[in-house]
C-alpha cells in the first residue's frame, strides 16, 4: 500500500476571541476539532462545508501558512511543523495553492512574468533570466494563455484568465500537491467549466494530487474521488465521492445535498421541517450538529460521536 | 512605469485641485531653484538709504528695513524652506517607513514596541521639543532639520503601518508566503509598492507642514540663521514695523500661505487621482 | 392585468470608448403575481435591467423605450415621482447584505425607513409593523430585538432584514438581484423558501435574477436568458429548461457539472463554450454569440438574429435554434 502524500492527524486549531471583561480569560473558539484524513498520491480529495466550518483554516494549516494548536500534518512522510523554517521552505516547491479570488490573489502592481515566476525565485537554485522567462512562458501555454502575456498586468485579464495565471503560478515548480481553495467559486459557469477541465488535464499530465475545497457540491462531486464533509471543525462524513453523493449517511450531509436547488423545474423541492439551531463551536462535548438535527436524541447532546466506518463511508453519528 | 506616470498626469489634468495645487507647487520649486543661479539683487546688499521702499521697477516688491530687496529674499528663503523641509521629510521617510513596515510584518511585541515609541514621540509637543533640541544643539538650519525630521518619523511610521497591515491581509500576500517568501522580501516587493501612492500623498502633506515648521522655528530665531534669509525670520523682523510698513509682514506671510495651500491642494488632487484609478477591476 | 411591461428598452452608457448600448432593445412583460427569472453570466445586463426598472442607473446613462408599471411609464416620471415608487411600489433586494445594510444604524430603524417615508403612520404603528415584518421574515423579536446592528447578525439573517425592508410597504413588484449568491446552500434554501412564501401570500410579482440555473428552476415560472445586453431566449421555465432552443442556453446547461457525468474512472470533460464573453465595447456585429457558437451560420455574423417562435410562448432569437427534442 503506497504511503499517502498527505496525512493529517488529530488537527486542532483554537482562536482567541477578544476578552468580554477586563479580567476574564479570553474566550477560545475551536475552529478545528480533531481532523484526521489521508490523501493518496494522484487522487483528488474534496473538502466540503459551509462558512464557518473551518475549511479555509484547514487549507492554511495544510499549506503550513498557519500553525495548528494541536495535531500533525505529514507531507511525503515528513511532519511539517517539526521542520526548521529553512527545511520547510525548501519543501514548499512541492505543494502550492490556488486561491479563490482571481482579483485579489495576484499583485496588481506586478507583471505576469514576476507573478508566475515568484515560486521559482524563492528556490535556492536560481535560473538565468532567459531560462526563467522561458519556463514562465511554457507554463502559461500549458494553462491556455499566450506566451506574450508575460508582459501584461493582472487587470488586463478576465476573471477566468486570472485564475489560469494563478494556476500557472502554482504549477511552475512542478509540485506534487495543489490545494485549490474555492478556486472556481468566483467564476461564471462557462468559465468554471474551462478551468475545471484545465485542472483535470493537468492532473492527468503531471500526476497531480488535489485537495479541492469548495462549498459547491456539484463541482466537488465532479472533480473529486474522495470527499470529506466538515461541520463546525469536525469531519462528519467521509468516503468515496460516488458513494457519498449517492447514499449520504450523516444527517448534515443529507441536509446539504437536499438543499441544492434542482435544475429541473418540474421537480419542485419538498419542504422539510427545519430545526432552528444555535451556533456553537465544536469545543463542547456534544455532537456539533445536534442543535439542528431532526434525528437527535439525548446521547447526541452528551457525547461527540467519533468517525467510524459504517457501510461505505466513515460517519460521525450515533444514529447510523 | 513611465506609462503610469503619463496616465496619472492625464487624469490629474481633469482634477482641479491637482492642477491648481500643482501649478503653485511647481512655481514654488522652480523659484527656489532659480535662486541658485540668479536673484534680482544680492541679498547681502544692505543699503540703508534704500530702506522701506515701495514696489517699483528696481525693487519689485520693495525693500525691507535694511534696504534689502524683498523679492530676492523671498526666493532665497524659498530655497531654504525647501531644503529644510525636503531633508526633514527624507529623515521621516527613511526611518519611519521601515519602522512601519517592520511593525506590520512582525506584529507581536515588535509592533507594540514600535508603536509605543511612536506614542512617546507624539507625546512631546513638537514645537517645544524642537526648541529644546535646537537649544541643546544650537540654532541653525541643520539642527532644525533634525528637529523637524524627528517628528516626521512617527507620522510616517504610523501611516505606513496602517496601510501595510491592510495589504498583508490580501490574498496575493498569502500566495507569496506559500511560495516560501520571507516577511522581509514580501514587505519590500509586495507591500511597499502597494502603499506607495498613499506615501506620496502623505509626503506632500508633511512637506507643507515642514515648511510651516521651518518658518515657525526661524521666526523664533532657532532655524536658518542670518544672513541666510528665511520666511520665518522675515516675519519676525517685520513685527517691529507692523504699523509703519505692514508689507514687510504680508509678503512672507502670503508666501507661506500660498505655498502651504498649493502643496495641500496638490496632495488632495493627487490622492483623488491615485486611489480609484489604481483599483481597476474588470 | 400586466404588472410590468418593458418595451424596446435601450440603456446607453458613456464610457471611455464612447457611448455604448449595454442593453439593446429588450421587451419583457409579466402579469401581477408572476415570477420571472433573468439568467445570464457576468456582463449580460441582468442587474442593469433591474436598476433600470427601479430607476437607479448611474447618471451618465440614458434610456430609451418604455417601462410600464401597471400602465404608467416609469421612464417619464420625474425624480420625485420615482422616489415615491421606490420602496413603495417596486422594491429590490441585493446580493451583499453586509454592504447593502447601513452598519451604523439599527435594523429596526432601517426597516422603518421606508415605512416612515411612504406611509404616514404614527410611531407606535410603525413599531408594530416593524415587529410584524420581522416575524414574517423569520426573525422573532424576542430573539432579535430591533436595536441590533447588522454586524450582530449572520449573513442569512441580514438578508432576511433586507427582505423585511423591501416588503415593508407591500410593493407590487419585488426584484431580487442574486439574493442568495453570497449565502451558504442551506441558508439559501431557507431564504428562497421565504421569498416564495412572501410572494405567494401577498400576490406581488417577483423578478429573480441569478446566474444559478437551479435557483431559477425552483423559483420562477417564466425565464429570460440574456447575453451582452440582448435577449436570447424567453419562455415558461419548464419549457426553456427542458427544450432549450438557443445554443447559448444549451451551452450553459452543458457546462454545469452534474451527477452521473463521471461514470468512468477517467473523467469526461465538461462541455465548455469556447472563448469568453466579449467586452461590452467589443461586441461583434450580428449575433454577439456567433464566434463562440458551434451552430453559427453566415447570417449570424452580420445580421441581428430573428425572433423564432418555439410554441407555448417559448421564443428564441436565433438563426439556427435547436430543434424541440
Amino acid at each position: 500500500m503506497k504511503p499517502p502524500l498527505v496525512k493529517v492527524v488529530n488537527l486542532t486549531k483554537d482562536y482567541h476571541l477578544p476578552r468580554q471583561k477586563l479580567f476574564a480569560k479570553a474566550p477560545v473558539f475551536r475552529a478545528l476539532n480533531g481532523i484526521d484524513f489521508e490523501v493518496a498520491r494522484g487522487s483528488s480529495f474534496g473538502i466540503v462545508g459551509e462558512s464557518g466550518c473551518g475549511k479555509s483554516t484547514l487549507a492554511r494549516i495544510v499549506m503550513a501558512l498557519d500553525k495548528p494548536t494541536g495535531g500533525e500534518v505529514y507531507f511525503e512522510g515528513r511532519e511539517l511543523f517539526s521542520l526548521s523554517t529553512k527545511a520547510l521552505n525548501a519543501l514548499r516547491k512541492n505543494f502550492q495553492m490556488v486561491f479563490q479570488d482571481p482579483y485579489g490573489s495576484l499583485n496588481p502592481r506586478k507583471k505576469v512574468l514576476a507573478i508566475v515566476a515568484e515560486p521559482l525565485d524563492v528556490l535556492p537554485e536560481k535560473l538565468t533570466t532567459g531560462r526563467r522567462q522561458e519556463r514562465v512562458e511554457d507554463t502559461l501555454e500549458e494553462v491556455g494563455l499566450n506566451r506574450r502575456d508575460v508582459d501584461k498586468y493582472p487587470h488586463e485579464f478576465s476573471g477566468g484568465q486570472r485564475q489560469r495565471i494563478a494556476i500557472a503560478r502554482a504549477l511552475i515548480t512542478r509540485p506534487s500537491l495543489i490545494v485549490a481553495d474555492e478556486s472556481v467559486s468566483a467564476l461564471d459557469v462557462s468559465v468554471q467549466a474551462q478551468v475545471l477541465n484545465l485542472m483535470m488535464d493537468l492532473q492527468e499530465k503531471y500526476n497531480l494530487t488535489y485537495i479541492f475545497i469548495s462549498h459547491d457540491l456539484s463541482v466537488v462531486e465532479y472533480v473529486t474521488d474522495v470527499v470529506a464533509v466538515i461541520y463546525l471543525g469536525k469531519i462528519v462524513e467521509q468516503g468515496k465521492t460516488r458513494d457519498l453523493f449517492r447514499m449520504p449517511l450523516h444527517p448534515y450531509t443529507k441536509t446539504l445535498l437536499a438543499a441544492v436547488p434542482d435544475i429541473d423545474p418540474s421537480k419542485k423541492r419538498q419542504r422539510t421541517a427545519r430545526k432552528e439551531g444555535i451556533f456553537t463551536d465544536g469545543a463542547s462535548g456534544a455532537c456539533p450538529f445536534q442543535p439542528r438535527c431532526r434525528e437527535a436524541t439525548e446521547i447526541c447532546g452528551q457525547v461527540n460521536p467519533s468517525l467510524e466506518l459504517k457501510g461505505n463511508q466513515r460517519v460521525a453519528c450515533h444514529h447510523v | 512605469m513611465a506609462r503610469r506616470l503619463v496616465e496619472i498626469f492625464t487624469h490629474g489634468l481633469k482634477n482641479r485641485s491637482f492642477v491648481i495645487g500643482g501649478i503653485i507647487t511647481l512655481l514654488f520649486f522652480l523659484i527656489a531653484l532659480l535662486s541658485y543661479v540668479w536673484t534680482p539683487h544680492a541679498i547681502e546688499n544692505i543699503s540703508i538709504a534704500n530702506k522701506l521702499k515701495l514696489p517699483g521697477s528696481v525693487y519689485w516688491l520693495g525693500t525691507d528695513h535694511f534696504g534689502r530687496d524683498i523679492f530676492s529674499m523671498l526666493i532665497v528663503g524659498a530655497r531654504n524652506s525647501v531644503i529644510v523641509a525636503f531633508v526633514a521629510i527624507g529623515i521621516g521617510l527613511g526611518f519611519g517607513v521601515p519602522l512601519g513596515l517592520i511593525a506590520a510584518a512582525r506584529k507581536g511585541w515588535v509592533d507594540e514596541f514600535i508603536m509605543r515609541f511612536n506614542d512617546f514621540t507624539f507625546a512631546f509637543p513638537s514645537i517645544i521639543s524642537a526648541i529644546m533640541i535646537t537649544a541643546i544643539l544650537g540654532p541653525g538650519a541643520v539642527n532644525s532639520i533634525i528637529a523637524i525630521g524627528i517628528f516626521n518619523i512617527p507620522v510616517f511610521a504610523r501611516v505606513s503601518r496602517g496601510a501595510a497591515q491592510s495589504v498583508w491581509k490580501r490574498e496575493f500576500i498569502l500566495a507569496a508566503r506559500s511560495s516560501g517568501k520571507g516577511a522581509f522580501k514580501i514587505s519590500l516587493e509586495h507591500v511597499l509598492p502597494n502603499i506607495f501612492s498613499m506615501l506620496i500623498v502623505q509626503t506632500t502633506i508633511q512637506f507643507a507642514l515642514g515648511i510651516l515648521a521651518e518658518a515657525g522655528l526661524s521666526y523664533l530665531g532657532l532655524g536658518t540663521q542670518p544672513p541666510a534669509p528665511s520666511w520665518g525670520k522675515m516675519l519676525n523682523e517685520a513685527q517691529t514695523f507692523l504699523y509703519l510698513a505692514p508689507q514687510l509682514a504680508i509678503y512672507p506671510g502670503v508666501a507661506i500661505v500660498l505655498t502651504v495651500l498649493g502643496l495641500n491642494l496638490f496632495g488632495d488632487g493627487l490622492r483623488d487621482v491615485l486611489d480609484p484609478k489604481l483599483r481597476r477591476s474588470r | 392585468m400586466t404588472l410590468l411591461n418593458i418595451q424596446n428598452l435601450t440603456v446607453t452608457i458613456d464610457t471611455v470608448h464612447g457611448p455604448i448600448n449595454i442593453i439593446e432593445q429588450i421587451d419583457l412583460s409579466m402579469a401581477a403575481g408572476a415570477k420571472l427569472g433573468i439568467v445570464g453570466e457576468s456582463g449580460c445586463g441582468k442587474s442593469i435591467t433591474a436598476l433600470a426598472i427601479i430607476g437607479l442607473l448611474p447618471d451618465k446613462s440614458s434610456l430609451s423605450g418604455k417601462i410600464l408599471l401597471n400602465g404608467e411609464n416609469l421612464l417619464a416620471f420625474t425624480p420625485e415621482e420615482m422616489c415615491r415608487v421606490r420602496g413603495n411600489r417596486v422594491a429590490m433586494i441585493f446580493q451583499e447584505p453586509m454592504t447593502a445594510l447601513n452598519p451604523v444604524q439599527t435594523i429596526g430603524n432601517q426597516i422603518a425607513e421606508s415605512l416612515i417615508l411612504h406611509l404616514k403612520l404614527g410611531k407606535k404603528d410603525i413599531r408594530d409593523r416593524v415587529r410584524q415584518l420581522m416575524e414574517n421574515v423569520g426573525l422573532p423579536v424576542r430573539r432579535f430585538p430591533l436595536d441590533l446592528y447588522p454586524h450582530q447578525l449572520s449573513g442569512g439573517q441580514r438578508q432576511r432584514v433586507m427582505i423585511a425592508m423591501a416588503i415593508a410597504c407591500e410593493p407590487d413588484l419585488l426584484i431580487a438581484d442574486e439574493p442568495t449568491t453570497a449565502l451558504d446552500v442551506t441558508v439559501q434554501e431557507q431564504i428562497l423558501d421565504l421569498i416564495l412564501d412572501l410572494v405567494d401570500q401577498s400576490g406581488m410579482g417577483l423578478i429573480m435574477i441569478s446566474h444559478d440555473l437551479g435557483v431559477i428552476a425552483q423559483t420562477t415560472e417564466t425565464v429570460v436568458v440574456m447575453y451582452t445586453g440582448n435577449l436570447f431566449e424567453t419562455g415558461p421555465t419548464v419549457e426553456v429548461f427542458k427544450h432549450m432552443a438557443h445554443p447559448y442556453t444549451d451551452g450553459l446547461f452543458s457546462a454545469i457539472p452534474r451527477p452521473g457525468i463521471s461514470l468512468n474512472s477517467k473523467r469526461d470533460r465538461l462541455y465548455t463554450i469556447p472563448g469568453q464573453v466579449p467586452e461590452i465595447h467589443l461586441r461583434p456585429e450580428g449575433c454577439s454569440f456567433a464566434d463562440r457558437c458551434h451552430r453559427a451560420l453566415d447570417p449570424c455574423r452580420t445580421q441581428a438574429p430573428p425572433v423564432v417562435d418555439m410554441g407555448k410562448n417559448h421564443v428564441a432569437w436565433c438563426f439556427n435554434p435547436l430543434d424541440r427534442n
